[in-house]
């Protein structure tokens, strides 16, 4: 069973980047557009990582990491943030909100890849 | 998707539909300003648009993007915060702002470099807007687009904490950078917050494993009895050791994102020669051995003087944001135009075959039978739903047609020095993406004529007792199988005096002539005729209305002029919903059967003795409004008749060519009118001069569709006919 990592973002372009690299890297990828959307496909798909994006309409980033982490069955669930933002303000926020890591765009596939094995079982 | 190449192309689809939302958005925030109104929602996704382009721009090295998109984000999220209120001003600046983000996508797309020279002013306005009522601190250096959060913490140097080094410092001549095997040895100690982030420490021990031999010790004292263990509280300590090559960079990456979560303790050691220098247990890393202090901040906050305004922003709020109903992005398939337009000739094919057993059935005298009649009614109106369908897949909505314009409007007006209000109608109606295309160059040289010539300057407007402010005004309607779109302005209207006076004055038309208004005002459209003397920036670019003229009838369109003086002027023009079909004149020529573009068409006429007139041995011209026209026979001209014929037996369809020169083309008949499906000959065939292109009729015979104007200058230079030419030609 390959890894299965839930990718949100609003850019149509991040995803299939997204999309692009985790797939090579074997990993079963399912995609989101915003928030709101995100949170139907977990309930869906039951991921084994989510990675989001923070700026989104509907349900911004910080929004889907707290609606997961008060889901019992998912409050342990690794959460990859994906940003833009700078270093500084980043890990403070992306660790306020539950995150457990975050990913600066744009990304390196090779890092993105590392910190997915850093937060779970690939 | 498979290659980042089409990727790429999405992230500019995607930047278009993006650039589509922010003009959209920005629109909306300005006409809050005067309705008081403004949906919070509207800025987020304002900030979002410009923000998302950023993130794709980055992606693909587009540097002056980023840096741009950067700086005008930085500018939306004031706005978003709160802490930078939109008026007149701010969003005029904004709205250049999107303009030249545009403009940087166009570059990035084009792989050209872009406009840099172009980003300063608008960089340096945007800094003004992010300095206005904010706390004045030194400017933070703009961040690298491609900067990556992988730095090693910096560590405040007296933290008094250092764990106690290995030093087996022997030879100091070594170099110390060298490869060689180090050891580590790492203590983490988990905090209770560690489980509630999803973070689980055998993922970062397998991590660790694979920099090296790595030997793990799980230190237990901590361990409650069973009945006293609470799942989410970590009780276990780990004491690692870790032989190889990494460095400590390498293994505090392991650990970057648990930074926080777990007290990290990490010593370094040689693990065996080359040694060390001497006492430097620290390998050249400054903090090495340091007790990292994970709960407080100086880790982060050593660098950012102000850790805890930074963290109040924004996110919280948006966070807080209802999930309102926003403008979602419209959803596209992306498809190969060519299929697009395969599909469309099929489907003209298929018309085509319909209208061609509907007439079998006439003949073979069983269309009467009411379940065949039924069938081919039901067939017929199958077949044109399908068309239109198709030709939908062609279509494009006018709304980014109409937001360049927006922009064109703004530019003007700003070098004109005429306050402008700029309105639009209709931005949904659908138009062949092609015909959009080629409207951008005509409306572009409309719009800045309306302002340019049409408006008055706002002192005039003024001592007229009208608003400051002009009005210019584009819409798109359906109006019978048609787009009519309209410029209308508020201005003086045409002052026909004048333009009669400067036709008379460029021998455009004789100083005698007694022209109705409309005629007048038809003389714009004339080459070469321009109203004002003195070329201004804006509209007078050595070209005039009659290029606009040219441009839309290429298009099978026609452009129309209406003005009342003192209230303004209005544009119409009418457009074909496709280049695949065409408004023809189904005509007999000698027999043969052919097709003329209605669009060419001024008129047709019955020409009597007395219209005509010879000049020299072989030519005749007819007389339209004492103004000789030359007369060309079509059939000679195509070789289907050597012969002449009395031009008082046929009929002539006068044309007027895009340059304002008249023919009138003869020919035996008028058989009918109707919208033909172009077939291209030059792909199957080759180029035949004279002829446009061919159609297939309801009996199912090809007819040819002429280009007039070609036909007429080809009979000019070769009255003998013009497929003899062809011929011998080749």
């Amino acid at each position: 069973m390959s890894l299965k990592v839930l990718a949100i973002d609003d850019s149509r372009t991040i995803r299939e980047m997204l999309r692009m690299c985790l797939a090579k890297a074997g990993f079963d990828v399912h995609t989101a557009e915003d928030g709101v959307a995100g949170l139907e496909t977990l309930r869906d798909v039951g991921p084994d990582v989510v990675i989001t994006d923070i700026n989104m309409p509907r349900l911004d980033g910080f929004g889907v990491i707290s609606a997961i982490r008060a889901m019992e069955e998912w409050s342990a669930l690794p959460i990859l943030v994906l940003t833009t933002e700078s270093a500084q303000d980043l890990k403070q926020r992306a660790r306020e909100s539950g995150a457990t890591g975050w990913i600066v765009k744009p990304f390196d596939d090779v890092k993105l890849i590392a910190a997915i094995r850093r937060i779970a079982a690939t | 998707m498979s290659s980042l190449d089409d990727i790429k192309q999405m992230f500019f689809l995607e930047c278009d539909e993006l650039l589509e939302a922010l003009n959209d958005g920005l629109t909306d925030i300005e006409a809050s300003l005067t309705s008081g109104a403004l949906d919070p929602e509207v800025i987020n996704a304002v900030f979002r648009n410009v923000h998302s382009i950023k993130g794709g721009a980055a992606s693909f090295g587009l540097d002056a993007l980023v840096r741009f998109s950067h700086a005008f984000e930085t500018v939306l999220d004031r706005m978003r915060s709160g802490t930078l209120t939109p008026d007149e001003a701010s969003i005029r600046v904004l709205h250049r702002c999107a303009d030249h983000l545009s403009d940087l996508v166009t570059a990035g797309r084009a792989d050209e470099s872009p406009d840099i020279a172009a980003s300063g002013p608008l960089l340096d306005q945007l800094g003004v807007l992010n300095d206005i009522g904010a706390v004045p601190v030194a400017p933070e250096p703009e961040p690298e687009p491609d900067q990556q959060n992988d730095a090693a913490p910096e560590v405040p140097e007296d933290t008094g904490l250092s764990f106690a080094p290995l030093a087996l410092g022997i030879d100091l001549a070594e170099p110390q950078d060298q490869e060689s095997a180090r050891r580590f040895e790492v203590v983490f100690t988990p905090t209770e917050s560690l489980f509630a982030t999803g973070h689980d420490p055998v993922h970062l021990f397998r991590e660790l494993a694979a920099l090296g031999d790595l030997s793990i010790k799980a230190e237990t004292d901590l361990l409650p009895s069973l009945e006293d263990v609470t799942p989410n509280i970590p009780y276990l300590r780990w004491r690692l050791e870790l032989e190889g090559e990494a460095s400590e960079e390498d293994i505090r990456e392991v650990f970057e994102f648990v930074d926080g979560l777990a007290e990290l303790d990490l010593a370094a050691s040689v693990a065996n020669t080359p040694p060390q220098r001497e006492n430097s247990s620290p390998i050249s890393l400054g903090c090495d051995g340091d007790v990292i202090p994970m709960q407080s901040a100086p880790v982060d906050g050593a660098t950012d003087p102000s850790p805890e305004t930074s963290v109040h922003e924004t996110p919280g709020k948006a966070s807080d944001q209802p999930v309102a109903a926003t403008k979602a992005p419209k959803s596209t398939v992306r498809v190969d135009l060519d299929l697009v337009d395969s599909l469309i000739n099929i489907v003209g094919e298929l018309v085509i075959n319909q209208s061609v057993l509907t007439q079998s059935f006439s003949e073979a005298n069983v269309a009467n039978r009411a379940d065949i009649g039924n069938s081919l009614d039901e067939y017929k109106s199958l077949a044109l739903q399908i068309q239109d369908s198709v030709m939908s897949l062609r279509a494009q909505s006018v709304k980014q047609l109409f937001q360049r314009m927006a922009r064109i409007v703004r530019e003007t007006s700003a070098v004109a020095g005429k306050a402008v209000v700029f309105e639009t109608d209709g931005e949904d109606t659908e138009i062949d993406k092609t015909v959009i295309e080629r409207l951008i160059e005509p409306l572009t040289h409309i719009l800045r004529n309306a302002i340019d010539h049409g408006l008055e300057t706002g002192e005039d407007r003024e001592r007229l007792g009208k608003p400051t402010r002009g009005v210019v005004r584009l819409s798109a309607t359906h109006r019978s199988g048609r787009v009519l779109i309209e410029v209308t302005d508020d201005g003086a209207g045409i002052n026909r005096a004048r333009v009669f006076d400067i036709a008379v004055g460029k021998g455009i038309v004789n100083a005698n002539a007694q022209l109705s208004d409309a005629e007048v005002d038809r003389l714009l459209f004339m080459p070469g005729f321009s109203t004002k003397e003195a070329v201004t920036d804006l509209s007078g670019r050595g070209v005039g209305m009659d290029v606009v003229r040219s441009a839309i009838q290429k298009l099978g369109g026609r452009i129309s002029i209406n003005s009342t003086p003192g209230r303004g002027t209005t544009l119409s023009i009418s457009l074909p919903l496709t280049l695949a079909v065409l408004d023809g004149m189904v005509v007999d020529v000698a027999g043969q059967t052919m097709v003329v573009p209605i669009t060419a068409v001024v008129e047709t006429i019955r020409p009597t003795p007395e219209d005509l007139h010879h000049i020299g041995a072989s030519t005749q011209v007819i007389k339209v409004r004492e103004t000789l026209v030359p007369i060309v026979d079509l059939g000679v001209a195509f070789g289907y008749r050597r012969g002449a014929v009395p031009f008082t037996d046929l009929v002539l369809l006068l044309i007027e060519t895009e340059q304002g020169e008249r023919w009138a083309l003869a020919l035996d008949r008028i058989i009918d009118q109707r919208q033909v499906v172009i077939k291209s000959l030059e792909g199957n065939y080759g180029h035949v001069p004279g002829v446009a292109a061919a159609t297939i009729l309801g009996d199912g015979k090809i007819a040819l569709i002429i280009d007039p104007e070609e036909t007429a200058r080809m009979a000019e230079r070769d009255p003998a006919g013009l497929l003899e030419l062809a011929v011998a030609g080749e």
